[in-house]
């Protein structure tokens, strides 16, 4: 026998048919109809950076991107770690990065983090950076670029904000743009 | 060195032997809870038993913040048969829709018990304003939160790095939305099937982050699905044509998403490779009849054939223009319907990954049947920050 999913709920006449079968989204008036409860959970959270990422932070403030060098395998990890968890062993050293790189990929987005729509696109990608092993680096903006220049490859270089408006975060750098622009 | 055990030897061979699933939809007159009952019965209705043949109980389900409540197993507990026996609640992410398979199916492969029931609801719209608000939280606080992400950047960003890294036109991956969405006309619990769809219509539809527009996209929704797990003996006394689950695999790879190249998922490569081994699975090009890779976003499902060696890297795209993949092809990907048509209630996708591929594989998936008379496939779901995949191979002795 053919598998035939009961549909009971929707054919159930004491729910009436259902309002909203295809995922848009309700109006008020169609929400009011149902019973629920509205509930705002109230909780902060203090989310600790950790020691290599408050290392790594601080460096920031400085202008300077850190990494942090494994010897067992090489590689220069950033963001960095206080362990390399291919090696299993702690690593070593600080290393000054020179910030530069290439765009490893990017999207260029019509929405926000709420999913609302934006009319200026944000330009946003993450960077290989140089120094560091291929295809690693961290997320960020792109700027002083068109969406039809930016491409996987471009050369890029961070723009940072004034020292003295830099507070130790990823936002001290405003973004990257094409490099000697 | 103590020697490894071998993975191709569990105790015992187990069957799926009944399957449910409900209405994808957003679905606000329910709670999660009656959404899993309605799917755990219709599959213990499938496989002729009630909840007293059933040892223990698997549930899965998305993360807490969806809901807004804590311990959501548990509080899905009563609508998935579990109260008064062994239970645990699985999450992997968008993995879990094949995990609890997995996790059901060592549970009765081990010896530990004899019948398990595995249940998955998700319930997506209860989260203001929008699912994406509580899938913000998946992001690293410190350096990725500050940049305000919309987790459907991520996507983009690997869509993007898969598509020059391969080759691959945009003109062919949007050619899986149409299929897939053609496909779930069949599936009476589809969301977003559309008999009519073109191809035009996904590259004219809105752009949200690009190159990902909307019709890329499964839609996020409400849905329960549930599977009946058994021992040889009991399944081939229940029915003639009992699918086994023949072999399991899983892993993940690092949750620093940005020291990564993104155009191959090797973790879905492993885990494609444990459970091939476990199947016997020599040449899954050969082997394997038909597919069910998770297809989220259209680019995933060319990527996943890749991973699961069911063509070369960037070949899947030419497989889909080729018509290969259709229903009736070659090697049908997807005849459910996939996410992309049916919806994408996280795992509750079981019902459109595992339950499919046990309708399929009995011959009872109605006006979906492939064609062909497959007899071997593969189910693939991944998640977590794009870093988890589970494999599960069945199969009609």
């Amino acid at each position: 026998m053919a598998h035939e999913p009961r549909t009971q709920t929707h054919n159930d006449e004491r729910f009436g048919p259902p309002p909203n079968p295809q995922g848009r989204r309700l109006s008020a008036q169609e929400e009011a109809q149902l019973p629920h409860i509205i509930a705002k959970p109230r909780a902060r959270y203090a989310w600790a950076a950790g020691i290599a990422i408050s290392a790594f932070l601080e460096g920031l403030k400085r202008g300077k991107i850190l990494g942090r060098k494994c010897v067992g395998c090489g590689r220069v990890l950033v963001p960095p770690r206080m362990f390399c968890e291919r090696c299993f062993r702690p690593t070593d050293e600080w290393v000054e990065l020179p910030g530069t790189g290439v765009v490893e990929t990017f999207s260029v987005s019509y929405i926000d983090t709420d999913a609302n729509r934006v009319e200026e696109p944000i330009l946003v990608g993450t960077i290989a950076l140089d120094g560091a092993p291929p295809h690693c680096g961290f997320m960020h903006y792109f700027g002083e670029v068109s969406p039809e220049e930016l491409h996987i490859g471009m050369p890029v270089e961070p723009v940072w904000k004034p020292e003295g408006e830099r507070v130790g975060s990823i936002l001290d750098i405003r973004y990257f743009r094409p490099r000697g622009r | 060195m103590i020697p490894k055990s071998d993975l191709r030897k569990p105790r015992r061979d187990v069957a799926v032997v009944g399957a449910g699933m409900t209405v994808f939809a957003r679905r606000l007159q329910e709670t999660g809870k009656e959404m899993a009952w309605e799917a755990a019965k219709q599959a213990l209705d499938q496989a002729g038993l009630t909840l007293d043949d059933v040892d223990a109980v698997i549930v899965g389900t998305a993360p807490d913040a969806f809901d807004g409540v804590h311990k959501k197993g548990e509080w899905l507990l009563d609508g998935a048969g579990g109260s008064g026996k062994p239970f645990m609640r699985v999450f992997t992410g968008g993995g879990t829709a094949v995990m609890t398979p997995i996790v059901g199916w060592w549970h009765v492969a081990s010896g530990l018990f004899d019948t398990v029931l595995v249940v998955n609801e998700e319930k997506m719209s209860s989260v203001r304003p929008h699912a994406q608000s509580a899938f913000a939280h998946i992001w690293d606080p410190i350096l990725d939160r500050p940049l305000k992400p919309n987790l459907v950047w991520i996507f983009a960003m690997e869509m993007q790095r898969y598509m020059w890294t391969y080759n691959v036109r945009y003109e062919d991956i949007a050619l899986v939305a149409v299929k897939n969405k053609r496909n779930a006309v069949g599936h009476p619990c589809a969301q977003l099937a559309d008999p009519d769809i073109t191809l035009e219509d996904v590259l004219n539809s809105e752009p949200l982050a690009l190159p990902v527009r909307r019709l890329d996209i499964s839609p996020p929704s409400d849905g329960a699905a549930a599977v009946v797990l058994t021992r040889e003996e009991i399944a081939y006394e229940l029915t003639d044509a009992p699918v086994f689950i023949e072999g399991v695999g899983w892993c993940i790879d690092t949750t620093m998403w940005t020291n990564r190249d993104l155009a191959f998922p090797k973790f879905v490569a492993r885990a494609a490779k444990m459970a091939y081994d476990m199947a016997g699975i020599k040449d899954p090009r050969k082997e394997i009849d038909i597919a069910e890779p998770y297809d989220p976003f259209d680019y995933k499902e060319l990527q996943h054939l890749e991973a699961l060696g069911l063509a070369e890297p960037g070949e899947a795209a030419i497989l889909t223009r080729e018509g290969k993949t259709q229903r009736d092809g070659e090697l049908p990907v997807c005849p459910s319907g996939g996410l992309l048509g049916v919806g994408n209630p996280i795992a509750a996708t079981l019902g459109i990954k595992i339950g499919e591929l046990y309708w399929q594989l009995s011959r009872q998936a109605g006006p979906r049947q492939v064609k062909k008379d497959a007899r071997t496939g593969v189910a693939q779901a991944w998640g977590d920050l794009m870093q988890f995949s589970s494999v599960v191979v069945m199969r009609r002795r």
